[in-house]
């Protein structure tokens, strides 16, 4: 589905992401993890087209789309749920939703989808009227996945989805993230917590300062001496 | 009876501050960038009912509605060619390209139409209202003024809030970036928010020229700055918040101009506006965001 080849990233001087590849096949769930600065989040901004790419390619299902404006890639089948959630706060919760299915055409499924959203998060349902600045930190959580869904991806881009939420509330965002890609919706996941991710990934890739330095299935990287010892705290 | 005509004009001079206040509030809002160009595009629209009317004979409908037409495609004009470029630069540059193509237009048109000052045409309608056994006069260009504010408040209130462009326009304010994400291109946005804002321009100089009818290559800079900071005063970034200071401001300064001084008028207008963002720097209306994380 995705095919990222040796993709290298610049802000000014800095070379931020130095020549990585990977690829997300057809209803996985792929994960990156990594520390902090490691360039997971520059990775998925450069895929949704935020970020221009110095060299290298973004290919979906065998289409380049490296050089595509980010309008035009989100058209193309690919939503982001961003990092830290940018919901319009100032919007309401169902405005929210309709601004995610912004490209489409289709208002008979869009409805649907609305309906099936608001099905994954019954939450949202309660305060479709409400303003998303009012909502907790875990309801806009949801309401970023939703509102992403809404632009019926192929592929899902969920950055640091568990970021600031309670561990009972990880557990359940983690659950809907496997339930949406049972749903037949590929996901790749970016996390700093390693060991969440892993759990639920098909496979998995470590960045490292703008590199790949390990991959393999979600469960061979649990079980990784040296992934124990950098990520999952012993 | 003489203060109700006053504050009456002052609301009718505040309805074109408002009006003129919407595009650099909108602008501001869309693209965080101050349009000191907009006054000059008021400049060119009151040049352009001037010539449709006069020298090529055309109704006044049709002669509104070409200046609207010059000023929407010389906005957006502008800003393909003078900001788009800088949409990644510092603030700094782009307020300096601002100041640049205001001068640009201001001696562009005094180099085609000359400085001489020409007399707009009355091509609204003349005559008054009397109230009161003529008591009261109230001119029907100035309730003509009042009404297209009003008229053009409600409808990009609503569009703003009802419809998909407006709503994906709130988004662009909001967050560029989590705008993109939806699919919403930036770009069009701002070019349809420049449209608008300049659209906008032409009428208020129609409005502006039919009250005041005389047409020179400056004539755009006071009403620019005063409408700048009527959108300061209610509040930058806030449609309300233009309508409000517009207002406020027309009827400050017709008031001051009738009861304290013609010539102290201006600065007592930005006395009040310094007190009021003394005491609320975001203005009447601005809102102070509170983000969640």
């Amino acid at each position: 589905m995705l095919k990222v080849k040796d993709l290298k990233v610049r802000y000014g001087m800095i070379e931020a992401i130095k020549g990585i590849s990977f690829e997300v096949d057809d209803s996985e769930i792929v994960t990156l993890i990594g520390a902090n600065g490691a360039g997971k989040t520059t990775t998925m901004h450069t895929i949704s087209g935020l970020i221009k790419a110095a060299s290298g390619s973004i290919e979906l299902d065998g289409r380049d789309i490296t050089k595509l404006p980010a309008h035009k890639i989100v058209e193309m089948g690919i939503a982001q749920c961003p990092e830290r959630r940018r919901v319009f706060a100032q919007q309401s919760v169902e405005d929210n939703l309709f601004l995610g299915a912004y490209t489409r055409k289709d208002k008979d499924e869009i409805r649907k989808d609305l309906e099936n959203v608001y099905e994954l998060f019954p939450r949202l349902k309660e305060r479709s009227t409400q303003m998303a600045g009012t909502l907790s930190g875990g309801e806009q959580q949801m309401l970023a996945m939703g509102r992403a869904l809404m632009a019926k991806p192929k592929i899902m881009l969920l950055d640091e989805p568990s970021m600031g939420l309670s561990p009972l509330l990880v557990r359940e965002i983690f659950d809907i993230i496997k339930n949406i890609n049972s749903q037949g919706v590929t996901i790749l996941l970016v996390e700093q917590n390693a060991k969440m991710a892993l759990s639920i990934a098909n496979r998995a890739y470590v960045i490292e300062t703008g590199r790949i330095v390990m991959s393999g299935t979600g469960e061979e990287l649990l079980n990784s001496e040296d992934i124990k010892k950098a990520y999952l705290g012993g | 009876m003489t203060f109700l005509t006053y504050l009456i004009s002052g609301l009718a001079l505040g309805s074109v501050y408002a009006i003129i206040a919407l595009g650099y509030t909108m602008v501001y809002g869309i693209a965080k960038m101050l349009n000191f160009a907009h006054g000059d595009i008021i400049m060119v629209g009151g040049y352009a009912a001037f010539f449709a009317f006069n020298k090529f004979g055309l109704s006044p409908v049709v002669s509104i509605l070409a200046s609207i037409l010059v000023c929407t495609l010389l906005g957006v004009i502008i800003e393909r060619l003078a900001y788009k470029p800088l949409r990644q630069a510092s603030s700094l540059s782009v307020l300096i390209t601002a100041i640049g193509v205001s001068y640009f237009l201001q001696n562009g048109s005094q180099l085609i139409f000359g400085s001489d000052t020409k007399i707009f045409p009355a091509m609204l309608m003349e005559g008054s209202l009397k109230l009161f056994d003529g008591r009261l006069m109230i001119s029907y260009l100035t309730l003509f003024t009042i009404f297209t504010c009003v008229v053009i408040m409600t409808v990009l209130t609503l569009f703003i809030n009802k419809t998909k462009i407006g709503k994906a326009m709130r988004a662009c304010a909001e967050d560029k970036g989590a705008a993109q994400l939806m699919g919403i291109n930036v770009d069009t946005t701002i070019s349809i928010t420049f449209a608008i804002g300049s659209g906008l321009a032409a009428v208020a100089a129609i409005l502006l020229c039919s009250t005041y009818p005389s047409l020179s290559p400056t004539l755009g800079s006071m009403p620019g700055i005063k409408a700048f900071t009527a959108a300061v005063f209610g509040g930058i970034g806030s449609i309300p918040g233009a309508l409000l200071g517009g207002l406020l401001l027309g009827i400050i300064e017709n008031l001051t101009k009738a009861y304290i001084s013609t010539q102290l008028s201006d600065a007592i207008v930005f006395t009040v506006l310094i007190i009021v963002l003394l005491i609320k720097p975001t203005g009447l209306l601005g809102k102070k965001e509170n983000v969640k994380v």
